[in-house]
């Protein structure tokens, strides 16, 4: 506000000193911090939307922008936008690109293909085993195929039996979850609840079975 | 220097960092990055701690240095998201999320659209894919030394694909215009931006 003070001004005093006692001067304001950029994420492959033509799920991405984005689509994808990603690609290299893009994405899903039939294909075992005489532990053995954080379901049975419950490896050296007490078919009714970190197991791939103490000399 | 990396058998540890740790972080991003201090304490609040997270066994991609050195990353995390990552006590690097959310961090090159591909397959970039008419180096005035971190951009594209470590100068980029001129230490899609939370 100062620049606006005429210095004819200086000679009335009494105007000077008025204006800052009715307006104190405002101080330079703090400097602010850079707004971050905004990016818009592909939900199907997580890149920017911009490189999912470089990506192993085009098909998927585009359907997904389409519905999501149409405009963002539009630009990408018309005849026009195709155009104009070429930029001083030549049109040979281009079709290199996409014959290639074609070629991973078909091979990436044949994989995903592969490794859903093995896992549907997987087993969880429930096994009641008789450690002494009534006493009982529960091995639950599988999980890791349906992506279950194991020792996170370990937890989750440990509260929800209140009972000690461990991630151990078995003989065969894999993982497996040993529980405290018959909880056998508990813990089947959690799958097929699909209580928590148990969700996406397929109840129909759950057998429980029972593991008898051997008597001695048997 | 992500590639076959797992958080989950890679990880060897996480530890808080001592305040006094933490204060010498904050001195040396403002010194290496292009950024002010507001803008710091938007991405990292003081009262934020800032956990280390050691990786062991790391697939190395980066070439930096020599195979016995692939352990020694650290990644910095706020609140369990990746900020930042370090080679040994080299340069600190920002994770291209947050460079995504202030692409001036680093300075920046930029690689033509036929390099794409193989840069987004985790291939260092030679000169030819910079100094062609789709590329971008740094004018003279602005040369950029061996062993600078850089921002890889791409050819049409708005956001950053990669980070790099500079193994000319830009200068020298443009009159070999062979060979590798920028080491690629992370891009998109690499087992560093897989890991969202950690
Ligand atoms: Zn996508």
């Amino acid at each position: 506000m100062s620049s606006t003070v005429d210095p004819s001004n200086t000679v009335v005093p009494d105007v000077e000193t008025a204006v800052p006692s009715d307006t104190p001067p405002t101080p330079p304001p703090p400097p602010q911090p850079k707004q971050p950029v905004e990016v818009l994420y592909c939900a199907v492959c997580t890149l920017p939307t911009e490189y999912c033509e470089f990506g192993s799920s085009l098909t998927r991405c585009k359907e997904w922008l389409q519905k999501s984005h149409p405009d963002l689509y539009e630009q990408y994808y018309s005849e026009e936008g195709l155009q104009a990603k070429l930029g001083t690609l030549s049109l040979e290299a281009q079709s290199k690109l996409e014959k290639d893009v074609a070629k991973k994405e078909a091979k990436a899903e044949a994989k995903a293909d592969a490794a859903h039939k093995k896992k549907m294909e997987s087993q969880v075992t429930i096994k009641r085993i008789e450690r002494n005489k009534r006493k009982f532990v529960t091995s639950v053995h599988g999980l890791e195929a349906f992506n279950v954080d194991l020792k996170k379901a370990a937890k989750l049975f440990a509260q929800k039996f209140a009972t000690g419950s461990s991630v151990t490896k078995n003989p065969q050296g894999q993982d497996e979850i040993i529980v405290q007490g018959d909880v056998s078919e508990e813990i089947l009714d959690m799958i097929s609840d699909e209580v928590g970190v148990l969700k996406g197991v397929p109840e129909d791939n759950v057998q429980l079975v029972e593991e008898k103490k051997k008597k001695g000399g048997d | 220097m992500f590639k076959k990396f797992s958080p989950s058998t890679d990880v060897s540890g996480q530890t808080i960092l001592k305040s006094s740790v933490q204060r010498s972080i904050r001195s040396s991003l403002l010194a290496q990055f292009n950024i002010d201090a507001e803008t710091l304490e938007q991405i990292w609040p003081k009262k934020e701690p800032l956990t280390l997270v050691k990786c062991q066994e790391l697939g190395l991609h980066l070439t930096l240095v020599d195979e016995h050195s692939r352990e020694h990353i650290s990644i910095y995390a706020l609140q369990g998201e990746p900020l930042l990552f370090q080679h040994f006590d080299g340069p600190f690097y920002p994770t291209l999320r947050l460079l995504h959310k202030y692409p001036d961090i680093l300075p920046m090159v930029k690689v033509d659209r036929g390099a794409i591909r193989f840069l987004l397959a985790g291939a260092h970039m030679m000169c030819p894919g910079m100094t062609s008419a789709g590329g971008y180096l740094p004018p003279p005035e602005q040369e950029l030394k061996a062993g600078t971190p850089v921002t890889i951009h791409a050819e049409g594209k708005t956001h950053a694909a990669a980070i790099g470590l500079t193994k000319l100068s830009t200068e020298q980029m443009r009159k070999v215009n062979k060979g590798i001129g920028v080491e690629v230490v992370s891009y998109l899609g690499d087992d560093l931006w897989s890991v969202q939370k950690i």
